[in-house]
């Protein structure tokens, strides 16, 4: 019980201090692969307010993408359950968007979009829509077939369907599909930065490892990872907290 | 005994429908009335429920007609409690849902207190096979819920009527709990408070206790009984169960399945108040093997 609950940050410990002696016995130069020791060493060359400032030019972007997504796909599922006729229409419509490579789109939506935030607030919308929009569909049609027929036996206004019965239904697949959404921002984020930009994390990996200063990209990375990992973990907690009733008992 | 054909016996039985308005409780030989008054009473007084040559056709998945019910006539009188038993696929849940009014027959017509079904009225409540609540609703909330879903708000009345109400079917001590934390049958008996709160004229079940186990089926069927003892009810009762059928009903209504036809409907004479002493009355173990026979003849299963 005590040893499992230390288990992730043992390994974690452990996977550090090997790839440090990896790195000592075997003295493999910085340029290549970077001590542990030393990334936290080229961090601290960086000023803090750099950091902060990329972080938050990243974060910024992350955040705003995907809520807009988030905005627009509840409803857009809802009115994808509502009318076949919509379905029809815009789901494949969603595929193709799916489809294209969005490392592929990025450049050409730089270019007709400009190189401000606009661009990679699309870019992050993109990767984020159609988890979003599908999960929250099926989760939407995964309300009893009973309840549906009380709903309408007793002649509610259709909004209630969906505020009362359908949607309290679809929060574990809203809150699934939310988990892998806010991941795939940060990967947004950072392939928009990649094509256009002059801050963030993104950026800062682009232009360190253009001079060989891999000690900073590699934190740059660490921080991407927390980011996403926190972001995680904020889903999670909002699961925990407000919808408590929708996940599995423990027994 | 008490075995007509189809045609004569929605004759026969209207009298008794209309006669039970009257009285409820002492409800038990309708063989016994004279046709003249029925028939006078007939006009002044419509049955509860109606089906005139009903004929309803779905289209499945692949797009081939599936004919569910055919030419079926069916009349049920005011506080008559109706089963309806027969094989899978005899359409029964398919006459729940004419009945409800959240199907429209093919062809022939549905009628409620002898106005013809269009629409969802709001003196029928269902009750399905699976409890269907909530689960993010505690117990009390649940009960109410179809108050709040069509108007919005639960008024203080309707909060203490639900407790009411839950104390009669002894789950009054749960109110506050979430529906996870009661038993399968517990929560059967929150949707049948659920159906209660709305205070129907006209109750559909729907195999309400088929995913019980045997004793709580018992237990719920004799609780029932007692709650529509106190408030008569019309009621129509879909069920597998030829015991249940026989402890709870006034008619049974036996089903040949596709397409779906009304093959027989048999007047139960057990005598009332009935309880779970009714099942050792030999006329009742005679029936139900009658009953039986009749419904695995047909469908090809015995």
């Amino acid at each position: 019980m005590r040893l499992s609950r230390f288990a992730p940050a043992l390994t974690l410990i452990s996977a550090l201090l090997a790839w440090q002696a990896i790195c000592v016995v075997f003295s493999v130069p910085a340029y290549i692969l970077p001590r542990p020791s030393q990334v936290v060493m080229a961090a601290t060359e960086v000023p803090i307010w750099t950091w902060l400032d990329n972080i938050g030019a990243t974060l910024e972007i992350v955040l705003a993408g995907f809520c807009i997504s988030f905005a627009i796909a509840i409803p857009l599922a809802m009115l994808l359950v509502n009318s076949p006729l919509l379905s029809s229409t815009i789901v494949p419509l969603l595929v193709v968007i799916q489809s294209t490579p969005i490392v592929a789109i990025a450049p050409i939506l730089v270019v007709s979009l400009g190189a401000g935030a606009l661009p990679r607030t699309v870019i992050t919308c993109l990767i984020t829509f159609f988890p979003l929009v599908i999960a929250t569909a099926a989760g939407l049609r995964s309300a009893p077939a009973e309840l549906i027929e009380l709903s309408e036996s007793l002649k509610a206004p259709r909004f209630r369907q969906y505020t009362q019965i359908r949607l309290p239904y679809a929060v574990p697949h809203i809150i699934g599909a939310a988990k892998v959404a806010v991941t795939l921002a940060v990967i947004g984020a950072v392939v928009a930065e990649f094509v256009a930009a002059d801050k963030g994390l993104g950026y800062m990996i682009l232009n360190y490892t253009a001079v060989f200063k891999l000690g900073r990209a590699f934190f740059a990375l660490i921080v991407l990872l927390c980011i996403s990992l926190s972001l995680y973990q904020v889903v999670a907690l909002i699961e925990r907290t407000f919808f408590s009733w929708s996940l599995p008992e423990r027994r | 005994m008490g075995l007509f054909d189809t045609g004569r016996m929605i004759h026969r039985s209207i009298s008794p429908g209309v006669a039970t308005s009257l009285s409820a409780p002492g409800y038990a030989q309708p063989a016994s009335t004279q046709a003249p008054d029925a028939t006078v009473l007939r006009i002044s007084t419509p049955s509860a429920l109606r089906f005139q040559h009903v004929t309803h056709t779905f289209i499945s998945s692949d797009r081939s007609a599936i004919t569910a019910l055919s030419d079926v006539n069916l009349e049920v009188g005011r506080t008559e409690f109706v089963s309806i038993i027969g094989a899978s696929g005899c359409g029964k849940s398919t006459i729940l849902r004419l009945a409800s009014g959240l199907l429209a027959p093919s062809s022939g017509e549905v009628s409620v207190f002898g106005l013809k079904v269009t629409e969802p009225r709001n003196d029928i409540a269902l009750v399905f096979q699976r409890p269907t609540l909530l689960p993010w609703l505690n117990i009390a909330d649940n009960v109410t819920f179809p108050e709040r879903h069509t108007t919005g708000r639960v008024t203080r009345e309707t909060a203490d009527r639900a407790l009411q109400i839950l104390d009669v079917v002894g789950l009054r001590d749960f109110a506050q709990k979430k529906p996870s934390e009661l038993s399968g049958g517990m929560q059967q008996r929150v949707a049948i408070a659920r159906a209660l709160l709305q205070d129907p004229d006209i109750l559909l079940m729907d195999e309400p206790f088929s995913a019980l186990d045997a004793l709580t089926r018992d237990e719920l069927s004799v609780e029932l009984l007692g709650i529509l003892d106190k408030r008569p009810k019309t009621v129509i009762f879909v069920t597998h169960s030829i015991q249940e059928a026989l402890l709870l009903s006034d008619r049974i209504v036996v089903m040949s399945p596709r397409p779906g036809k009304v093959m027989e409907t048999i007047t139960v004479p057990l005598a009332r108040p009935r309880g779970l002493d009714s099942m050792l009355d030999p006329l009742f173990s005679e029936m139900a093997n009658e009953i039986r026979s009749k419904v695995f003849t047909r469908s090809g299963k015995a």
